[in-house]
C-alpha cells in the first residue's frame, strides 16, 4: 500500500456492515424488479406459452404480440395524443408559473399574502378529489372529448405545487442583481424574461421534467373527459386495452411493456431534474 | 459604536418609489398573475362552490338541478355503510403508511447513506416504480396476484412450500386490502425514500462525525442525532403520505372496482362510482365535498400541530 490514508481500512466490521446493507438493498433491488420482469416475460410470449409455462424465461422471445400492437394505428395514436397532451400541458405550466412564481418571489404588494393562500388551497384540494366537481365545469365549458380539456385541467392542477418550487428557486437569486438590473434601465418584464429564467434554467427543467411525468401517466383527466377512442392517451388506451383483453394475459403484458419504454427512456435521462424538483418541492420549499 | 447607515442612495434607486412605477409594477402584477389565477378560479375554484350547490339537489346529471333535497345528500352518505367502509380503510392505508411504508423507507435512505458506492444505482432503481404509471402497476400486481398458482406469480410461490395453499389475494374481503397496500406500497416507497435521502444529505456529516467522536454507537447516532435533525423532513413525508392515502383511486379501481363486497373501497372509489357509474352527481358532490373537508381539516390541524410542514410554507 502505497498510500495508507487515502484509502479506507478494511477491517471486518466494515465488512460485515457493508454485505449486510448491499444484502437488503439488493433483496429490495429483486422485490422491485420483479413485477417488471413478470412483465417483459409476459411480453415476449404468444399466449399459448403463456398459458402453460408463464414463469419461465422467453427463449426464444416471441415478438408477435408486440409488432402486432406496432402495426396498429391505434396504438401510434395514443403515443401522439399522449405526446400532445403532455408538451402543451408542461408549456402552459412552465409559462404560467413563471410568471406568478416571478410575482410572488420578486415583487411587492399588499394583497400578497392573500393570492398565496388561495393557491395554498390547490394543495389541499387534489385532483382525485376534484374530479368530479371539474367534471361539471368541462361540460359547461363544452370542453369533454377535447383534449384541450385534459390540458387546462392539468395545468391547472400543477400550479400550486409548481408556483412553490420555482417561487423558492426565485428568491434564492440575489437582490442585487435585480437593483442592478433595475439601474441600468431594465423594465421588469426584462428583467424576468432575459436575466431570471436564464438563471433559474435548472429550476425551470426540473419543474418540466416533472409536470412531463404526470402529464403523461395520468389516467383520470383523461378517463372522465375522453369518450372519443380517438382521442385516448396512452394510459387511458392501457387500460381500456386490459379490459377488452380480459384473458390474453400475453398480449396486455407486451401492450403495458410496450407503453413503459418512453417512461423509462425518459427516466434514464432527466432523473437528475426530476429528482432535484421532488426534493425542491418537499424538502427545501 | 455608531450603526454604519443603510446605503440611502441606492434605496432611493429601487423601483416602486415613483408614481409611474408604480403603476407600471401593478400592471406587471396583474398581467403576471392573471394566467394563472384565470386557470386556478375556473377549474379550481369554482368547481368547488359548484359541487357545493349540487350537493343540495338529487341531480342525474341530465337538465338543470330542481330536485332540491338540502342536506339530505350529506345525512345518507354518513348512514351509508359502504362510505364508512370507505373512510375505514382510507385510515387502514394511512395507518399501514405510517408503521410500515414510511420507516420502511427511511431505513432504505439510510443504508443507501451517502457515501456507498454504488448509491445512485440503488436510488435509480428504487425510484422507478413512482415514474411509472399507477395504470402499469395496477396491471402489474393484477398479474402477480392472479389467484390461480398457474398464472399468478405469488400463489406460484406459496404452492411451492410444502403445505402452501394458493390465497384468493383480491378475492378475499380480509385480504384485499392488504394486497392494496402492498401494490401501493412497491410503487411509493421510493418517492418517500428520495425525500429522506435529500434530508439526510442536508445534515451536516461533521455533526454525525462529532457525534461517533463522542463514542456514540451507530444506533445512538441515528436515534439522537440523525432522526431529530431528519424532523422536517419526516413531517413533509408524513404530510404528503396521508393526503396520498386519503385519495387512492387508479390503483384501487383497476385492481379491485372497490371490491369484493366494497372491500377494498376507497373515498375516491366511492365518489367515482356514485359520480361516473351511477351518475348520482348530487349525491357524489357531496362525497367530494366530505373529502375535501377531510383534507382541508387535516392539513389545517397538522399545519398547527407541527410547526408548519415545509411543503406548505413554501408558498
Amino acid at each position: 500500500m502505497t498510500l495508507p490514508y487515502s484509502r479506507p481500512r478494511w477491517n471486518t466490521k466494515k465488512f460485515v456492515s457493508r454485505f449486510i446493507q448491499y444484502s437488503v438493498l439488493s433483496l429490495i433491488v429483486v422485490i422491485v424488479f420483479v413485477p417488471l420482469v413478470m412483465l417483459i416475460f409476459g411480453a415476449l410470449k404468444t399466449r399459448g406459452e403463456f398459458m402453460t409455462r408463464p414463469y419461465v424465461v422467453p427463449i426464444p422471445p416471441r415478438w408477435e404480440n408486440i409488432i402486432s400492437i406496432l402495426s396498429h394505428a391505434s396504438f401510434w395514436l395514443m403515443l401522439r395524443n399522449s405526446l400532445v397532451v403532455m408538451v402543451a400541458a408542461t408549456a402552459g405550466v412552465l409559462l404560467v408559473c413563471s410568471l406568478a412564481a416571478f410575482v410572488f418571489a420578486r415583487m411587492e404588494f399588499r394583497s400578497k399574502p392573500i393570492f398565496i393562500n388561495l393557491f395554498t388551497v390547490g394543495l389541499m384540494f387534489p385532483i382525485n378529489v376534484a374530479i368530479l366537481p371539474v367534471y361539471f365545469v368541462l361540460r359547461q365549458m363544452d370542453m369533454i372529448d377535447k383534449l384541450w380539456g385534459v390540458i387546462l385541467v392539468q395545468i391547472a392542477f400543477q400550479l400550486s405545487g409548481n408556483i412553490m418550487i420555482l417561487r423558492g428557486f426565485f428568491t434564492a437569486i440575489p437582490a442585487e442583481l435585480q437593483d442592478a438590473a433595475y439601474m441600468d434601465g431594465c423594465t421588469v418584464f426584462d428583467f424576468f424574461w432575459r436575466i431570471l429564467l436564464p438563471l433559474a434554467r435548472p429550476a425551470l427543467s426540473a419543474v418540466a421534467a416533472l409536470t412531463m411525468i404526470v402529464s403523461w401517466n395520468d389516467l383520470l383527466v383523461p378517463l372522465v373527459v375522453i369518450n372519443n377512442e380517438k382521442l385516448w392517451t396512452l394510459p387511458l388506451g392501457t387500460m381500456q386495452f386490459q379490459g377488452q383483453y380480459g384473458q390474453d394475459l400475453a398480449m396486455i403484458s407486451a401492450f403495458v411493456a410496450l407503453s413503459a419504454v418512453p417512461t423509462i427512456i425518459f427516466y434514464l435521462f432527466a432523473e437528475r431534474q426530476i429528482v432535484s424538483g421532488l426534493t425542491a418541492g418537499a424538502v427545501k420549499g | 459604536m455608531q450603526p454604519i447607515p443603510a446605503i440611502p442612495d441606492i434605496l432611493k434607486l429601487k423601483r416602486g418609489t415613483g408614481s409611474s412605477h408604480r403603476f407600471q409594477d401593478n400592471l406587471t402584477i396583474a398581467l403576471f398573475l392573471l394566467p394563472a389565477l384565470i386557470l386556478f378560479l375556473i377549474f379550481v375554484i369554482y368547481p368547488i362552490f359548484q359541487s357545493v350547490y349540487y350537493s343540495l339537489f338529487d341531480w342525474k346529471g341530465f337538465g338543470p338541478a330542481v330536485d332540491f333535497v338540502g342536506l339530505d345528500n350529506f345525512i345518507n352518505i354518513l348512514t351509508d355503510k359502504v362510505f364508512l367502509i370507505a373512510l375505514r380503510n382510507g385510515v387502514f392505508i394511512i395507518a399501514f403508511s405510517l408503521v410500515f411504508q414510511l420507516p420502511l423507507s427511511l431505513a432504505l435512505a439510510v443504508l443507501v447513506g451517502r457515501d456507498l458506492p454504488g448509491r445512485v444505482f440503488f436510488r435509480t432503481i428504487f425510484f422507478m416504480p413512482y415514474v411509472l404509471s399507477e395504470v402499469m402497476a395496477a396491471i402489474m400486481w393484477l398479474f402477480l396476484y392472479n389467484a390461480d398458482p398457474e398464472r399468478g406469480l405469488l400463489n406460484a410461490l406459496l404452492v411451492l412450500f410444502p403445505g402452501g395453499k394458493a390465497i384468493p389475494w383480491l378475492s378475499d374481503t380480509n385480504i384485499v386490502l392488504p394486497a392494496v397496500f402492498l401494490a401501493i406500497t412497491w410503487k411509493y416507497f421510493g418517492f418517500h425514500m428520495l425525500l429522506y435521502l435529500a434530508g439526510l444529505q442536508n445534515i451536516p456529516i461533521e455533526i454525525e462525525e462529532a457525534g461517533r467522536v463522542d463514542g456514540a454507537n451507530s444506533f445512538q447516532n441515528f436515534f439522537y442525532i440523525t432522526l431529530p435533525l431528519l424532523g422536517s423532513t419526516i413531517r413533509t413525508s408524513v404530510y404528503l403520505s396521508v393526503l396520498g392515502s386519503l385519495q387512492q383511486f387508479i390503483l384501487v379501481w383497476i385492481m379491485t372496482k372497490g371490491g369484493p363486497v366494497n372491500a377494498s373501497e376507497t373515498l375516491a372509489t366511492y365518489m367515482y362510482r356514485f359520480g361516473f357509474v351511477r351518475f348520482q352527481l348530487g349525491y357524489g358532490s357531496a362525497v367530494a365535498i366530505y373529502m375535501f373537508l377531510i383534507c382541508l381539516t387535516f392539513s389545517l390541524v397538522y399545519r398547527r400541530l407541527t410547526r408548519q410542514p415545509d411543503y406548505l410554507t413554501g408558498l
